[in-house]
């Protein structure tokens, strides 16, 4: 589902003393079917454009278009229930949200909101608990007698349930360790890819940003500067220091590889394979030459 | 929704109001009280209300979010304003509309009971607008000093105020992580049927109940790992100062009160 952002500004708190404003003139296009990583560093507006994704804040200027949808600014938009099916989202600390007796009916709750039959949202409970790395056991236990990262899978499982053609990801893997962070992220990237879903991914570490999106955006006070393909956002170090980010560790890496080598590799490294190739490339050039 | 609330929330400024000190602040508020009951006629009613928008135009608070923001209360005016105009069979008939008639007792009594009810809002929602919950709790905890003979844990209590003062607005913006959370999982608070809507409040609470206990937990560790041992021998670092302007601000308040007493009939 294509998702338009058009010209998109938003106030908090309009009319009263504490009026902020978070976005100015947003204008970002996120294809049906992209992975797109949003970046910037705190308090850009990260979490404010994301929020606009399934219209739980509607614009105060511009429109937002969701698939066939418009939200526009001053216009009274009814039944978003069916965006808000469409577009899952994980928040921050998504474990927050749990609260039914047994990780199952927790699970099962935005399915069965959304008119899921029963027996269709427990299939999908067990299928997703399965999917997430967690044992079966955990389906009849309280979320709370679970570990965080246990909890943080289940809320995971609780918005993958609803079967969302889009993804919204907040930061979903900030707090875990590196492993369960490793896992969770392949997990989207593995969905994404299955299933066709159009992701979005709001995050704080350019390696996740590097590694999985084919476009990237960088917001900067409330503004979207920048928006591209991850091998060339993050070549440019010098916008990315503008902005107050640095290039993906890879990407590091490669530069300290050449300034002390010499030895020049072949575009750029996003993943630790693709660093590794190069270098490897690079060795085998080198030593062919002497 | 809930960014427009006022209750509990402060305002900084540099207003005479906001420079008072808060035991003067505090006694204002319940004087006031007190002397609102004077007033029983349109003279009286019609100097309260002159004196509270005195008031809010010295607070340099804007008069439109002031009443914005006190909307839900409005709601209560209104129904105390109607039971009076339903019930009160005195004076005069006004209107006759055959199953109930409206007397002109009724709709003295409504009016002035809605002008009380309103102008006891906004001077309390100045004291809390204009003085932080911090100088609110110290105000109370020097006023409430002398019941330390009676053996009340006043140090505690106050401790108590102004740690649910500070974790309002907390609570409240985990309030609407949790909502919009839930929010975007279908869950639909705003609408449908009352037993569905009622329904649609467990997920919210639990959440909310459950933070709210972490977060206690980590504050009580916080504050014992820094060594709070209570109120005993505890020196302060914010000073209050009864200043001149102080007093002056308790006499006019007399001064409204025999003014008051003057009027009424």
């Amino acid at each position: 589902m294509d998702i338009l952002l058009r010209q998109v500004g938003y106030s908090y708190a309009v009319d009263t003393p504490f009026e902020k404003r978070a976005l100015t003139d947003v204008s970002l296009h996120i294809p049906s079917g992209s992975y797109t990583a949003i970046i910037g560093h705190t308090g850009s507006g990260k979490s404010t454009v994301l929020q606009h994704l399934n219209a739980l804040l509607k614009p105060t200027e511009g429109a937002v278009i969701i698939g066939d949808r418009k939200i526009e600014a001053g216009v009274k938009a009814k039944n978003l229930r069916d965006i808000r099916r469409q577009v899952g989202i994980v928040f921050q600390f998504p474990e927050q949200q749990l609260f039914d007796e047994t990780v199952l009916k927790d699970i099962m709750f935005g399915p069965l909101n959304y008119g899921v039959p029963e027996e269709e949202a427990s299939r999908r409970a067990h299928e997703l608990v399965e999917q997430l790395g967690l044992p079966k056991e955990v389906l009849g236990k309280s979320p709370f007698d679970l570990s965080g990262g246990q909890m943080r899978r289940v809320a995971i499982a609780g918005v993958l349930a609803m079967d969302p053609e889009v993804l919204v990801l907040d930061e979903p893997t900030a707090g875990l360790d590196p492993r369960g962070r490793r896992e969770i992220m392949d997990l989207f990237h593995q969905l994404h890819i299955q299933k066709g879903l159009t992701t979005v991914l709001v995050t704080h570490s350019m390696e996740d940003a590097a590694r999985y999106a084919d476009q990237v955006a960088i917001m900067h006070n409330g503004r979207c500067v920048v928006t591209g393909e991850p091998g060339v956002i993050f070549a440019d170090e010098e916008q990315l220091g503008d902005y107050r980010l640095e290039p993906p560790r890879t990407v590091r890496l490669q530069r300290h590889f050449e300034a002390r080598t010499g030895l020049k590799l072949d575009g750029i490294s996003l993943t630790e394979e693709a660093l590794a190739k190069n270098i490897a490339l690079a060795l085998a050039e080198g030593r062919d030459s002497e | 929704m809930m960014e427009k609330m006022i209750f509990g929330r402060f305002i900084p400024g540099d207003s005479l109001v906001h420079r008072l000190d808060p035991r003067a602040k505090i006694l204002f508020v319940f004087l006031f009280i007190a002397i609102v009951f004077v007033a029983n006629n349109a003279i009286t009613y019609g100097l309260l209300i002159g004196f509270t928008l005195l008031v809010v135009f010295m607070s340099r608070i804007r008069l439109y979010f002031l009443v914005n923001g006190l909307k839900p209360v409005m709601i209560l005016v209104i129904f105390t304003f109607l039971l009076h105009i339903l019930f009160t069979r005195e004076g005069a008939v006004l209107l006759d509309l055959g199953f109930m008639s409206i007397y002109e007792e009724g709709l003295r009594q409504g009016i002035f009971i809605a002008i009380r009810f309103l102008v006891l809002v906004f001077i309390t929602s100045i004291l809390t607008l204009t003085t932080s919950p911090i100088s609110i709790t110290d105000g109370i905890e020097v006023l409430l000093g002398p019941f330390k003979r009676l053996k009340l844990p006043v140090h505690e209590l106050a401790l108590m105020m102004s740690i649910s003062l500070r974790f309002i607005p907390t609570l409240m913006d985990e309030t609407g992580k949790i909502l919009k959370a839930q929010m975007a999982r279908g869950s639909d608070i705003g609408s449908g049927p009352v037993k569905e809507r009622i329904k649609a409040v467990v997920p919210l609470l639990i959440p909310l109940f459950v933070s709210a206990f972490k977060r206690a937990e980590d504050l009580a560790t916080a504050m014992e790992v820094r060594g709070y041992r209570g109120g005993s021998g505890r020196t302060r670092y914010r000073q209050l100062n009864w200043r001149f302007k102080d007093t002056a601000s308790l006499l006019v308040l007399v001064a409204l009160a025999g003014t008051l007493w003057y009027f009424r009939s």
